[in-house]
């Protein structure tokens, strides 16, 4: 029963009440009355009966009044109080009950403000701790990626399915440089988040190497493994795993959930040994034969010292043929010993700026002597142990303030070809050659700091030169050291570019239709793999003879844009661009020569997108190019296609346009390049991930309800 | 009669120093420089021991051998293997497919000359 009604019934009640007592009453004293006395009362009444009314009207109004006011106070201001019990109970935790209403409400509203009280101090308390517990887990996960990509080796870790889990940038770049065809193209496409491990490693040696593991835990040996497999290439890994148990098992055996692989490529460390192998080989061997002929001439000489002086000449001849041979053998093989030698030095790539200004810190440290700079070359990159190069030059500094004390000390750094010069310059007077010739075989020494290698040695292991020189119009002189120049790889900046009206849609391909049942298209749409992906070509009719000039792509992979995990190729299309085409795509001639053509580019971006669901903004377009060269590449693109310009159109049905940059700026997302195919392909991808939410509060959750209404949209427009 | 030795290597400055030193031992010496000349000379010469190298074009001297021992009526051909492979392995091949002996270069010609020698049942 409603309130107001209840109140209805209360003021019934109260009449009743307040009249039926007197009514009954006169009633029972009528009935017991004779006539002449009901005559008098009657009389006696009537004239009085507006007075009575008028009281008991009087009355029965005060009562109604008591009642209002007490149904407001208790009844409707409990009902209010409970609206904000509500509404603290849910939507605004912060609320409170007003303190009013009579004393027993007041009490109830106060006890009911002290228990939120109470409960926001320990939801405050289980956030924090929350809080913390989630930031010392992102610390740990740091920490651990931290000291995942600082780690020399390759490290992957996989579930037990061999899904990638984790990689570092090592194993990146190594199973990079195994991808078959040129590195460029696979773009790394061998590993990935979510990407099978056995593509890179055979899977049954893999298996095996699980099972020793099994093997080891049940025998409660060291759980560790280790195996030599060959990659399609020909190269030589070497793989050791451990495994990764699942937390909290208890007691029993550790259960394994998925392991760690550390991989190393042994294919050149193994042709090294060979080559050493190779050089032991030819030093003993090769020497015995040539020995042989010698000894056994020489013999001959001197036991019989009559022979006659034709024969004597022979076997003189024959010894110094052999001894002759034997030099020429050593020297060779010596020279390529030295070269293994010198292999083992390892060099990195610094650039030769950082090489100068850390000398210069510690010349000034070390010496207290001032130093500056002339010509530096700061693009300069040079092969170089930084450490025994910058000793180098602080000790040269040293023994020049030894001997010349010299004022002050420049640098300069300046390339020459494949070389690099840097200099170490000062004034003052001539030294001798002799002088520098000691300096460069002694063990250098700076302050108490000393090094068994000489200057010369670390300029043998730099493979480099150095010398003295003078300047003698400024009266000047420097030590040059010549090294080689490295050509670190340096992304290419590309130029913004300007593209007119975009690209047609385009309707004549049947998106809807793919065989691939392995993805399964019930599953959350924020849960699977996509390969975003767009392509540059050389113009919009591929059934004219257009070609695609360029492919770019990256993952997404639990709601997460992999901008490591990318393609970016440039093909040779064979057949010349068409003038008017270049300045939308921005790609030249010169830059399409010497690309791989399509049917290396296809399959290697036929692998990267392996299992997963493609997406493009305007796929119809893109998919027409890659199906037209499914038959001539011998593969088939048979996963589903979402394409961002429909989805667009599913959750805007009423804007007027869906071209990528209009979108991008409707869902506020802001791109710094676009209009390469790779920029273009993340830039689908960051809406892509923005459309999933508003996806879903359109009851879009699945793949096959996006793939669903993306027709509907298709449909609609096609009929427009 | 003196005893025939056949000389079998492919490097001329090691034939010259055998064929001198076996002749001034009293040996009538014949010179093969490889494997299929070798065969050939063991067939037109007839001789009582062959000083056979490994290492040698068209047949190896490994060949040559397998090819004698395998031949009964020369069952009597004495064979000493030179090589300038000094491995275990490659000796007891040498040994093992029938050679008599086997000599490691460089050698002593002093010890070659009484190993021959001593072969022969001369000296």
């Amino acid at each position: 029963m409603k309130a107001i009604h209840r109140f209805i019934v209360a003021v019934i009640i109260l009449g009743l009440l307040m009249t039926g007592p007197f009514v009954v009453t006169s009633l029972l004293v009528w009935l017991d009355m004779k006539d002449f006395e009901r005559e008098v009362l009657l009389g006696l009444l009537v004239s009085r009966l507006p007075v009575g009314t008028m009281m008991t009207l009087f009355g029965f109004a005060i009562g109604v009044l008591v009642l209002h006011r007490l149904f407001k106070q208790y009844v409707e201001g409990l009902l209010r109080m409970s609206e904000t019990l509500r509404l603290m109970l849910g939507a605004n935790r912060n609320f409170r009950v007003t303190i009013e209403g009579p004393p027993e409400v007041q009490q109830l509203a106060l006890a009911a403000n002290d228990l939120a009280q109470q409960r926001d101090l320990l939801m405050d308390d289980v956030d924090a701790q929350i809080g913390r517990a989630k930031a010392s887990v992102e610390e740990e996960k740091n920490r651990l990626a931290a000291l995942m990509s600082e780690l020399a080796q390759a490290v992957v870790v996989c579930n037990l399915d061999g899904r990638i889990l984790l990689y570092n940038n090592r194993a990146r770049l190594q199973f990079k440089a195994l991808a078959q065809g040129p590195t460029s193209v696979s773009g790394g496409a061998l590993i990935g988040l979510g990407r099978s491990i056995h593509s890179i490693l055979e899977k049954s040696q893999v298996e095996h190497a699980e099972e020793v593991i099994r093997q080891r835990l049940a025998a409660g040996k060291t759980a560790i493994s280790n195996f030599i497999t060959t990659t399609r290439g020909g190269q030589l890994l070497r793989a050791q795993m451990v495994p990764v148990l699942a937390a909290g098992a208890g007691e029993g055996d550790p259960a394994m959930s998925g392991y760690v692989l550390t991989v190393e490529n042994i294919t050149r460390s193994i042709e090294q040994e060979a080559r050493r192998d190779q050089v032991m080989h030819s030093l003993t061997e090769g020497s015995r034969s040539a020995l042989g002929n010698i000894r056994a001439a020489v013999a001959n000489l001197i036991d019989y010292p009559d022979m006659e002086p034709e024969l004597r000449d022979r076997f003189v001849h024959v010894v110094g043929d052999e001894v002759a041979k034997m030099s020429q053998s050593l020297d060779q093989t010596m020279g390529e010993f030295s070269d293994s030698m010198k292999a083992r030095w390892p060099l990195e790539d610094v650039l030769g700026i950082d090489i100068i200004a850390a000398a210069q810190r510690r010349i000034d440290d070390k010496l207290k002597l001032p130093t500056k700079t002339e010509e530096l070359d700061d693009a300069l990159w040079i092969k170089a142990d930084s450490f025994s190069l910058v000793f180098a030059l602080v000790y040269l500094a040293s023994r020049l303030q030894d001997h010349y004390e010299p004022r002050e000390l420049r640098f300069r750094l300046i390339a020459e070809g494949k070389l690099a010069y840097l200099d170490l310059i000062w004034a003052g007077p001539a030294m001798s050659s002799e002088t520098f010739y000691t300096w460069e075989i002694d063990s250098m020494q700076v302050g108490s700091e000393t090094t068994p290698l000489s200057l010369r040695d670390v300029i043998d292991r730099h493979g480099g030169e150095v010398w003295y020189q003078r300047e003698k119009a400024a009266h000047r002189a420097f030590f040059r050291f010549v090294l080689p120049v490295a050509t670190p790889e340096i992304e290419q900046e590309q130029d913004e570019r300007k593209r007119g009206g975009g690209r047609p849609e385009y309707y004549d391909f049947d998106l809807f239709n793919f065989a691939d049942k392995s993805i399964d298209l019930d599953r959350k749409l924020s849960d699977l793999t996509y390969t975003v992906f767009d392509t540059e070509t050389t113009g919009l009719e591929p059934s004219n003879g257009d070609e695609i000039i360029q492919i770019g792509a990256a993952r997404i992979v639990n709601n997460r844009l992999l901008r490591q995990e990318v393609f970016d190729q440039i093909l040779d299309p064979e057949r010349p661009l068409k003038p008017e085409s270049i300045p939308i795509h921005g790609i030249t001639e010169d830059m399409v020569r010497g690309q791989p053509n399509i049917d290396v580019v296809l399959p290697a971006f036929h692998a990267f997108c392996e299992d997963t669901v493609l997406i493009a903004h305007n796929a119809a377009f893109d998919m027409r190019f890659l199906q037209l060269k499914e038959e001539r590449c011998g593969i088939k693109f048979a996963q589903p296609v979402l394409d961002t310009l429909l989805l667009s159109a599913v959750i805007h049905p009423n804007q007027e346009s869906h071209k990528l940059d209009v979108i991008l700026d409707r869902l506020g997302i802001i791109i710094d390049k676009r209009h390469n195919a790779l920029a273009d392909a993340l830039a689908t991808g960051e809406v892509f991930l923005k459309l999933i939410p508003l996806l879903e509060d359109a009851g879009i959750v699945t793949v096959r309800q996006a793939l669903e209404a993306s027709e509907k949209t298709y449909f609609a427009r096609v009929k427009y | 009669m003196a005893h025939k030795i056949l000389i079998v290597d492919d490097e001329p400055n090691i034939v010259i120093s055998l064929e001198f030193l076996m002749k001034k031992e009293g040996f009538e010496v014949a010179v093969a420089t490889d494997g299929e000349e070798a065969l050939a000379k063991v067939a037109s010469f007839n001789p009582d021991l062959i000083l056979l190298d490994v290492m040698m074009p068209k047949k190896s001297g490994f060949e040559v051998c397998e090819a004698l021992r395998g031949d009964p009526s020369r069952a009597g051909l004495l064979i000493v293997m030179l090589t300038a492979k000094g491995r275990d392995t490659e000796v007891a091949k040498g040994l093992a497919i029938g050679a008599d002996a086997y000599v490691t270069k460089p050698f002593s010609t002093k010890d070659l000359v009484v190993k021959v020698k001593s072969m022969l049942g001369v000296g």
